[in-house]
């Protein structure tokens, strides 16, 4: 069901290549057949690969349901390429699993003249998931999965694990510690989560996109590598998406959260994360300390728009896409069914005034020719 | 080769515009000039990238110092939009993209000779012609198939095993200390040498396909074996071939990415057994790249540049030894 979708969307944006090729304008008025939107537009937006099966379904939802005239091209190219995509203006909308930082957002007012908005759309967990499906819904705490991976814990019957696990029989394999080769920004959810939670981890390996591992570990190219990685070592463990453990059905670990409630990585347990997480006014902000139901490993994607400069088509699409996106019911639902949490309805009414500064200082109706210059 | 013929006295050259018309006087001057344009593409686009990347690069170089750079063994990217935060040693990525090679051209190239020698002069003939088309199918194929084909399939079920075995009875040895794990050098290293194995079995036998059969039957008429035809007759001979293939693979071996990035297992650590985990220079370029901060992007580029000059260092290396061997076994033309 779900690949289906995603491969039509695949197909779906090679017309829309061809498209984006032939109007120089960005102002293709063929949006005759469809029922249903009156706007008409073609987006191109780059970024974060995490998002992107979510992404890729919601676009294809939207341009067949409901705005046929708006052709939305994304291209996950990674989080890094995104950011600087975005700064250098050759795409409509940046998306990134980091906020942008104040040197990034001065890059930006600098380069289009006019302020850059920043909004979460999704937040996604990280579980821990194991080869042994004996192990499935074993309970590890931050130290302990800090121990592991820094290798001071080598068997799954180690004291520090059993302890948590008074009621399991826990083997005595050696564990393998399995992670992203690759840079991803899974690795920094993981890697945050760690620094934050366990002194020890911050000072000797810190966070970030990619580490400098323990020697020893098993690396795997992307989710797949990482995947084959566990399966393929008896005692293998690792760190990947919770939509693609849910996907390919492994067994996952509970994690301790600040509450000392270990909890197993579920939907809701996601979305009751974002709920704990207090997001500031400009939104930059990162998942820590999560309590009460909420799964403590957890990231979220942030989408990037100027304030000006995009031609009023343009930006009317992007603001229709998104506010579509975070508040129709089957949008949210396709969230929920690929493993990633929506935002709250308190964040969203906020991230929508945000999101909704975007073009507001065009200068009204001289934005369409101011925008023929900006773009491309 | 060692047995040209005696160099004929040069004919005399007709006398210019003798045998062309008015119009053709234009066309060989036309010509080179276009043949001389094509051969300066080349290294036009050489120096190009080498003064491209080396600029990029440059900042890095300035920070950790070029050797600092190259023997450094810790990398850990910073992500600073404009100084250089992090530090950078590219040693454990040279270090995987040198053994990998080595293990690739280590089991290929006998293999090559091999596979050449049956194919040219022991298969019969109905079996000698699909196999030859096979092995130019296999050089075919795209990298990225080696390299899930190897991860999903000849990694758990041949290789595990096979490394299980050498660990065992190797173990006392320090290049097949264990643990092991599935991915690592060996990993890599064998799956690239069944990928520079097509190529390299194609040369040997065109090359080995050209040798004088006279001079082989000569050496069967002597009572020599078909393994004493192969060892003394027919591999001198073809020295130069066999090494200008060898060098081929090899250059894919060092160069490739997608595979190797699948089967190595990723790390920025290194170690001396062969199970363990690391990292290739073109591997890590492709894995950090996307995803890189525009300082750890300038360290990719240096990295780069290091990949140019390993490159270089080693054709540099193999030229040599094949002027030495060469001077040894009188055979020189390479």
């Amino acid at each position: 069901m779900r690949n289906g979708r995603y491969k039509l969307a695949v197909l779906a944006t090679i017309p829309l290549l061809a498209a984006a090729c032939s109007n120089g304008g960005g102002d293709n008025g063929d949006s005759a057949d469809g029922g249903g939107g009156d706007l008409s537009a073609s987006l191109t937006g780059a970024g974060a690969s995490f998002p992107d099966p979510l992404f890729q379904d919601w676009i294809y939802t939207y341009n067949s349901d409901v705005q046929p005239g708006v052709d939305i091209n994304y291209q996950s190219v990674g989080s890094g390429a995104g950011v600087e995509q975005f700064l250098e203006e050759t795409v409509d909308f940046g998306s990134s699993e980091a906020y942008l930082t104040e040197e990034d957002l001065a890059v930006a007012a600098e380069n289009r003249g006019c302020e850059a908005v920043q909004f979460p759309v999704v937040f996604g967990s990280v579980v821990i998931a194991f080869s042994n499906p004996d192990l499935d819904g074993l309970v590890l705490d931050a130290q302990t999965i800090a121990d592991i991976y820094s290798t001071e814990i080598t068997t799954f019957d180690d004291p520090a694990i059993a302890d948590l696990n008074p009621d399991m029989d826990l083997p005595s394999d050696e564990i393998v510690p399995v992670h992203r080769s690759d840079s991803s920004g899974t690795t920094a959810v993981f890697s945050h989560y760690l620094s934050t939670e366990v002194e020890s981890w911050a000072d000797e390996y810190g966070e970030g996109k990619e580490l400098d591992w323990a020697s020893g570990l098993v690396g795997g190219q992307q989710n797949d590598g990482v995947a084959q990685g566990i399966s393929q070592n008896p005692g293998g463990i690792g760190y990947i998406n919770q939509s693609f453990a849910q996907e390919a059905d492994l067994a996952v670990a509970s994690v301790v959260n600040a509450d000392g409630t270990p909890i197993e990585p579920t939907l809701e347990s996601t979305i009751a994360a974002s709920d704990e997480a207090e997001v500031p006014e400009n939104f930059q902000f990162s998942i820590d300390n999560i309590g009460g139901e909420g799964y403590p490993i957890a990231g979220t994607n942030w989408i990037f728009t100027y304030t000006c400069g995009y031609e009023q088509a343009s930006a009317d699409a992007i603001i229709d896409f998104w506010t579509w996106a975070l508040t129709d019911e089957g949008a949210q639902d396709l969230a929920g069914e690929l493993g990633y949490a929506p935002l709250g309805p308190n964040l969203t009414d906020r991230v929508i005034a945000e999101l909704e500064k975007t073009n507001s200082e065009n200068g009204s109706d001289e934005g369409a020719a101011d925008g023929d210059t900006d773009q491309e | 080769m060692s047995t040209e013929a005696p160099e004929a006295p040069a004919p005399e050259e007709p006398r210019r515009g003798a045998l062309r018309s008015g119009k053709g006087r234009m066309a060989d001057p036309i010509f080179k000039w276009a043949v001389t344009a094509c051969g300066a593409i080349v290294l036009v686009i050489l120096a190009l990238m080498v003064i491209r990347t080396t600029s990029e690069a440059w900042p890095v170089f300035a920070k950790e110092g070029f050797f600092g750079f190259l023997l450094g063994e810790d990398w850990s990217a910073g992500s600073s939009r404009s100084e250089i935060s992090g530090t950078y040693g590219a040693w454990p990525f040279i270090y995987g993209t040198l053994v990998t090679s080595a293990i690739a051209i280590l089991i290929a190239l006998p293999l090559a000779i091999m596979v050449a020698f049956y194919i040219t002069h022991l298969a019969p003939n109905r079996l000698a012609k699909p196999l030859s088309y096979m092995v130019e199918l296999l050089a075919a194929v795209p990298s990225v198939i080696f390299g899930l084909w190897g991860l999903h399939w000849f990694l758990p079920n041949v290789l595990r095993p096979f490394f299980e075995f050498l660990e065992g009875a190797l173990g006392w040895f320090f290049l097949f200390e264990g643990p092991v794990r599935s991915v690592g050098y060996l990993a890599a290293g064998i799956v690239l040498a069944i990928m520079i194995l097509p190529i390299m079995t194609a040369i040997i036998r065109e090359v080995i396909v050209v040798h004088p059969i006279d001079q082989r039957m000569a050496a069967y008429a002597l009572g020599s074996t078909r393994w004493e035809v192969l060892r003394k007759v027919v591999l001198p001979a073809s020295f130069s071939g066999i090494v200008a293939a060898a060098m081929l693979g090899l250059g894919r071996a060092l160069g490739e990415t997608i595979a190797v990035l699948m089967l190595i297992g990723g790390s920025q650590a290194w170690g001396a057994s062969l199970f363990g985990t690391g990292s290739s220079m073109a591997s890590h370029i492709a894995a950090t790249f996307g995803e890189a901060a525009p300082e750890a992007r300038t360290a990719l580029m240096a990295i780069g540049v290091a990949l140019f000059l390993v490159t270089m260092i080693v054709n540099i290396l193999a030229r040599v030894i094949v002027w030495r061997l060469g001077r040894m076994t009188g055979d020189a033309a390479v």
